[in-house]
């Protein structure tokens, strides 16, 4: 475990370079935790994801699948991998503060 | 592991029609895109009924020659059991209710799914021919129905999966 410093606040990340707790999390954040995975900025789509996310974690305390993030968040699966490229539920959870997703589909 | 080369491209093979031979393929192909890795999907003989319109959300699991075969409650199902009939459409209800528990979606959703990813959605030839399979009866994700040749040139560098 790592701590660093994000958008003037300490944060602690677990192995996988995540926010270790999701409340350390703020929309200052997201946007360096994003330059991390080579997205330069942040749209208002990839907010309309990050914002699903972080709601359903919040009432679940488990990352959506893709399928519900697809369906429910208003961005489809096309539009989600080129705002994510290469992983984009991986990479939209963790811009989100949320830990690397468990599921399989 | 981590020296080792990261997987980079893969391409599955489906090659029966079962729905418990299908979906393994599905959810490789699915996982793969979902880590960035380059995904084709080459179906052939009797997994071609997963991307056929008609077929492809009718496919049952095989309850006779499935020695795995167990009742909800874990007891072994003795094989003569699978071929009363409509077992298969038992255990295949059953099945699909737990993948839906784990958002896992049908079939056609779920090529729907690997296509809009990027994933390739490919069709044997020969099984094409043999079955005397029109291009029309394929739902739309088919990019193409191809050659072994065609294939194995769409699979350079890529890990090929058979399954």
């Amino acid at each position: 475990m790592t701590t660093k410093e994000m958008a003037g606040t300490q944060v602690e990340l677990d192995n996988d370079g995540h926010l270790k707790d999701f409340k350390t999390w703020n929309e200052n954040i997201a946007p360096e935790l994003a330059k991390e995975e080579g997205i330069d900025a942040l749209t208002d789509r990839h907010w309309a994801v990050i914002n699903f996310m972080r709601k359903e974690y919040e009432a679940t305390q488990t990352a959506p699948t893709m399928r519900k993030i697809t369906k429910q968040s208003g961005v489809g699966t096309k539009e989600f991998y080129e705002l994510f490229p290469k992983g984009p539920a991986r990479k939209a959870a963790k811009i989100g503060g949320l830990p690397k997703p468990k599921g399989c589909i | 592991m981590s020296t080792m080369e990261p997987v980079k491209k893969v391409t599955i093979v489906i090659s029966k029609g079962g729905l418990e031979h299908v979906y393994p393929g599905l959810i490789m192909a699915n996982g793969a895109r979902m880590e960035g890795i380059e995904a084709d999907v080459f179906f052939t003989f009797f997994g071609l009924d997963a991307i056929i319109k008609s077929r492809m959300d009718k496919l049952k699991v095989a309850t006779v020659g499935n020695p795995g075969m167990r009742f909800p409650n874990g007891m072994a199902m003795p094989t003569m059991m699978g071929m009363v009939p409509g077992m298969s459409s038992f255990v295949t209800k059953m099945m699909q209710k737990e993948m839906d528990q784990l958002d896992i979606p049908p079939i056609s959703e779920f090529l729907e799914m690997i296509s809009d990813a990027g994933g390739g959605i490919y069709a044997c030839k020969a099984t094409v021919e043999m079955f005397h399979l029109n291009e029309r009866d394929f739902c739309d994700q088919l990019n193409e129905v191809i050659t072994v040749g065609e294939f194995y040139e769409k699979s350079a560098g890529a890990q090929i999966i058979f399954t």
